[in-house]
């Protein structure tokens, strides 16, 4: 190695933990925040003097923080489980069988990916009130219940199975739906891996649709109760922080035991280019 | 047949979940249907008229382009940036990596309420308490009309540069080490290197990742929602983005015959830049 490569390498090092420091410490901030007591949140230092467990018991006895801790589970849970059924369905029909129409199908499912929701959401929420889906999990689920990203993302994978594994399936008289389910889809395991982690992150993030969607605060998800939550106590810094901390750690924890898996997605998702 | 019985439910969701719904949202841009009264009135192109003479939407649209043009070049330069300076070093990559990415995957919800905290006055501001301490002046950020936008523009890039990073990344470890290696032997020097070879071969993943991070700031709506007074979009509308005028009119003023004109305006943005990024795609993908 030359010296200017060395040069280069301490400098890089240097520039990166410098930007992991600004990268962390907002998150830092939120648990220590959320440790310090109401008479200490505005004093200007950084740790807690008498630091406290108080206000997440506050928000878990109190407020409806574990309700919707559950909802978001809930919905994430489900429409992940979906996701993953119908788009690796539909992802395999179009990659493994030949029929009229498969071109044209593929196509018109590719091309809802150009229409933004929020061109959506008007005539959902117009569909919703006239079939009283209002303020049900149903209600804030069935938009994301199948995804033309995740239909594009399978049918490259099944593409990749040799054909004379389904037909030696067929031979032995297994169904149709059993060569999908029994054959197909366990070779696939590492991309439904992906599309599952990154599905329930979105869901679990989701926003606008679950704000219009529920109006009573019992059918709120996580983020729709932090951001009514934080806005009726704008003075409680303490117990607003303490509400993004239990919004976050979940994730947190998923993306530590499945960070192999939400990187290969994000890796995936840019294959769209 | 198979085929078809498998494709029935799916099929069936696209069409009415995805098809129906836009098309009947072009419809309604065409009439003065607010959700309470049961008529609807065929209008025209009124309310495209009635948005673009409002002074609100046009705000929200000029507020819109400051996100795209203030967002889109600092992910793009920042991540490129960080992702070169990671493809330099080979222990603790992946860490890195995790961490950058943290931002991305936690709900911005949360990150807004907590960069809001930081965004406070002194003397509880951890942001403005940094500066006083480092002898610079306080800052108002979201208090302010004229430094509002930036700040929320600030928090967004910091959520959407590890996603970037990831994709930078696993580009320059596609570029073939034989195309250095033999630049190298020509007498390249590590300036040439970078932006004779290694950028122009990045080329489609940059022109990737603006359209993706410009179609992502043209639909900026939950950091605003949650980092301005009420949702509000203030101070006086100088954060407010096109998405929540259109959330506005839609479900406070239940105007929903001109938010669906916004929307489609919305949609007719975003149709432009993808259309740009094939035909650009298509010109430079040959090296």
């Amino acid at each position: 190695m030359t010296r200017s490569d060395r040069i280069v390498k301490i400098v890089s090092y240097i520039v990166l933990t410098a930007l992991t420091v600004v990268m962390v410490f907002p998150f830092f901030w939120m648990v220590l925040s959320s440790l310090k007591p109401f008479r200490e949140i505005y004093r200007p230092y950084l740790f807690p003097k008498s630091p406290t467990l108080a206000n997440y018991q506050k928000i878990m006895s109190a407020s409806l923080f574990p309700r919707w801790f559950l909802n978001s589970l809930i919905v994430a849970l489900s429409t992940t489980f979906s996701v993953l059924f119908f788009d690796s369905l539909v992802g395999y029909t179009i990659a493994k069988y030949s029929f009229p129409g498969r071109n044209i199908i593929f196509l018109f499912i590719l091309s809802t990916l150009m229409i933004p929701t929020e061109m959506l959401i008007i005539p959902w929420y117009v569909m919703s009130s006239r079939l009283g889906w209002i303020d049900t999990y149903w209600g804030i689920m069935f938009p994301g219940m199948i995804t033309a990203f995740g239909i594009f993302l399978m049918k490259q994978f099944m593409e990749t199975i040799p054909d004379d594994l389904l037909d030696a399936a067929r031979i032995d008289g297994v169904s149709e739906f059993g060569i999908f389910w029994r054959v197909a889809l366990p070779l696939v395991k590492p991309a439904l891996a992906s599309l599952a982690i990154l599905n329930f992150i979105g869901n679990w993030n989701a926003f606008l649709w679950p704000l219009i969607v529920s109006s009573k605060p019992r059918m709120y998800t996580l983020p729709v109760g932090l951001a009514t939550f934080s806005s009726e106590n704008l003075m409680h810094w303490e117990l607003i922080m303490t509400g993004a901390t239990v919004s976050t750690i979940p994730l947190i924890i998923v993306f530590l035991i499945f960070q192999k898996q939400i990187i290969r997605g994000i890796m995936l998702s840019g294959l769209k280019g | 047949m198979t085929a078809y019985l498998f494709l029935l439910v799916p099929l069936t969701f696209f069409v009415f979940v995805r098809f129906y719904p836009m098309i009947s949202a072009f419809y309604m841009s065409f009439t003065d249907w607010n959700i309470i009264s049961p008529v609807k009135n065929f209008v025209g192109f009124s309310n495209y008229v009635r948005i673009f003479k409002d002074s609100v939407f046009r705000i929200s649209l000029l507020n819109t382009l400051k996100y795209v043009v203030l967002g889109v070049p600092s992910v793009i330069i920042l991540s490129l940036g960080l992702a070169l300076l990671l493809n330099n070093v080979t222990k603790g990559q992946s860490l890195y990596r995790l961490i950058y990415v943290m931002p991305y995957i936690t709900p911005i919800v949360a990150t807004s309420w907590v960069w809001r905290w930081m965004y406070q006055r002194p003397p509880t501001g951890v942001i403005n308490n940094f500066l006083s301490f480092l002898g610079l002046p306080a800052r108002s950020f979201l208090m302010s009309t004229t430094e509002a936008l930036p700040s929320i523009v600030a928090t967004t890039v910091w959520v959407e540069v590890g996603y970037c990073v990831i994709i930078f990344l696993a580009g320059l470890q596609n570029i073939p080490k034989e195309y250095l290696e033999a630049a190298k032997v020509d007498g390249a020097n590590r300036r040439q290197l970078l932006f004779k070879i290694t950028i122009p071969l990045l080329n489609p993943v940059i022109v990737f990742l603006s359209v993706m991070e410009t179609i992502m700031f043209l639909r900026i709506f939950t950091q605003v929602y949650n980092m301005t007074d009420q949702g509000s979009g203030g101070p006086l509308n100088s954060t407010l983005p096109l998405v929540l005028y259109i959330y506005q009119k839609a479900f406070k003023s239940f105007d929903m015959g001109t938010a669906a004109a916004a929307t489609v305006v919305l949609f007719l943005m975003i149709l432009g830049i993808t259309v740009l990024q094939l035909k650009v795609l298509n010109r430079r993908v040959q090296y």
